[in-house]
């Protein structure tokens, strides 16, 4: 590990003044906060990051969960994610986030991972994780190992010819599939960002993965009012039953009326470089009858521009049987 | 390890330091590099840590993980190093009564909390009741990941999980156990749970 300077930042203020002093708030940050440090410190560790500040916003009054005037939730930056997925309100009003909160990492990690920090989780590619290898989103310009490579756990959507890396977050799909809305807090103040418009694709520049600037503190998470007499549900599939990352899994919000489907909401974990939304899926979805016939059509319709590699070819009719299996829990 | 007995440190060192020539002093640099990470001109910052309800000072390069502090520094060596990156449960303790994996949080972002390691749970005349349920069901082979297992039992138990077996395994996943005690690390905690 790299040496840097370690700071508790007292109110968010600081931390912002500190951040801002960064070059880049995208791989390479000199500045770095820690929450949880699940992945952080993980990639200090590997020399993956490695800052020369550090300042702990721990101590930040960002970890509450209250509802808001319009009925939906506002979650705090650095609510924890087993305090999410055990809170009342979320268990009730929006079962696929605690379901997918649940289904990730283990108990140890979840009393330590943030909203926020999770909202920043890196890929797993080995070669994102290597500093001995090429990678693009590591070291710009170095080339991408996992093209050629292992790249059996990696993307087939959002791809491009310089990065397959997959984002390994459960947390964000569900928060994809519920419209959820990030309140970032920087040098010029707040601003609003939709979940759609937060994660960036690789294209040429897969060092940069968020619309994150340097300064920018992630405050809160809004969700919108839970729609009534929709369900939503949660599926991950994965090489073992518990504690390990998707291939694929679904997230998905559906309300049905008089047996057609009036409202559909989809998102892919384990096959996306980014929390994937595929508007697709839900125009073959709206309303049609919830059938398996339709289930299918739209599983069919979310991997349509799927690209696969050399070793995770397996992932497009493994998510689409996810999705298809997913849509019929909640529409049963 | 309470008293005058031998624990397992005081051999490993007594071993380490009669076999120095012999090996030309890689166990005693291994063990140094893993504790103190060199010093390149950041320099150590004073840290306070609440272990087992007491306060300890001490001077830390800002790397040094709460692990490391543990075990390295404060000579608490119940706290195992396993992969050291949160992914096999061997260096779990409590943080404010929640079990967290020691390996990831950085000794200073401890300060304040109240920190228990496997050292404050029990002793030997009064184990704690998950301790004595793991020697009962004999929930272990190799020894290795048992302190991290015990602390996270401890916890979990307290966690909302639900009644059944299944509820345990998924709720101790984040515990691996390479010699595979699984089933008897399971009747140890489920006895404790439906105490």
């Amino acid at each position: 590990m790299e040496p840097f300077t370690f700071s508790r930042a007292a109110d968010p203020a600081q931390a912002i003044t500190a951040g801002a002093a960064a070059s880049t708030a995208q791989q390479g940050a000199e500045v770095r906060f820690v929450a949880g440090g699940t992945t952080l410190i993980d990639l200090m560790k590997l020399d993956v990051e490695t800052p020369s500040r550090v300042v702990d916003i721990n101590h930040l009054p960002l970890a509450k969960v209250e509802r808001t005037p319009d009925g939906g939730l506002r979650i705090g930056a650095l609510v924890r994610n087993s305090d999410l997925a055990n809170n009342a309100e979320v268990r009730r009003d929006y079962a696929v986030l605690s379901e997918a909160l649940l289904s990730g990492a283990s108990g140890q990690l979840r009393n330590m991972a943030t909203t926020g920090g999770n909202l920043l989780q890196r890929t797993r590619c080995v070669y994102f994780r290597d500093t001995d290898t090429p990678c693009n989103k590591r070291q710009p310009g170095s080339g991408c190992s996992a093209i050629h490579g292992f790249n059996r756990n990696l993307a087939v959507l959002g791809t491009s010819d310089q990065c397959i890396a997959s984002n390994p977050s459960d947390m964000n799909v569900a928060l994809t599939a519920l419209e959820a809305v990030i309140v970032i807090r920087g040098v010029r103040g707040e601003r609003k960002v939709p979940i759609g418009d937060f994660f960036l694709l690789p294209g040429d520049t897969p060092d940069r993965e968020t619309v994150m600037m340097p300064g920018d503190l992630i405050t809160d998470v809004l969700l919108p009012p839970p729609r009534a007499g929709a369900r939503s549900h949660y599926l991950k599939l994965r090489d073992r039953a518990s504690y390990e990352f998707a291939l694929a899994s679904a997230a998905v919000v559906l309300e049905s009326e008089g047996g057609a489907i009036r409202h559909a909401r989809v998102a892919l974990g384990g096959v996306g470089t980014r929390p994937w939304r595929s508007a697709e899926a839900e125009a073959a979805l709206i309303g049609k009858p919830a059938t398996r016939a339709a289930f299918a059509a739209a599983a069919e319709a979310a991997m349509r521009d799927a690209r696969p590699q050399s070793q995770n070819g397996f992932k497009i009719e493994l998510a689409k049987r996810c999705l298809a299996s997913a849509l019929a829990t909640v529409a049963a | 390890m309470t008293g005058n007995q031998l624990t397992r440190r005081d051999m490993l060192t007594v071993a380490a330091a009669g076999t120095g020539a012999l090996v030309g002093g890689s166990l005693s640099t291994g063990t140094a590099s893993a504790a103190q990470p060199a010093a390149t001109g950041r320099g150590p910052m004073d840290i306070s840590l609440r272990v087992n309800g007491t306060e300890h000072r001490l001077s830390l390069d800002p790397r040094t993980t709460l692990l490391d502090a543990l075990r390295e520094h404060l000579q608490l060596t119940g706290t195992k190093k396993g992969c050291d990156h949160g992914q096999c449960g061997a260096c779990t303790v409590h943080v404010d009564g929640r079990r967290v994996n020691s390996c990831l949080t950085l000794a200073a972002m401890a300060q304040g909390a109240d920190v228990t390691t496997i050292e404050g749970l029990g002793d030997p005349d009064h184990l704690h009741p998950m301790q004595q349920a793991f020697l009962e069901h004999d929930g272990y082979q190799c020894g290795y990941c048992t302190s991290g297992q015990i602390m996270s039992a401890v916890a979990m138990v307290k966690e909302p999980w639900g009644a059944g077996d299944a509820d345990i395994k998924e709720a101790m996943s984040g515990n691996i156990c390479r010699c595979g005690a699984y089933k008897n690390i399971l009747a140890a905690i489920r006895q404790v749970r439906n105490a």
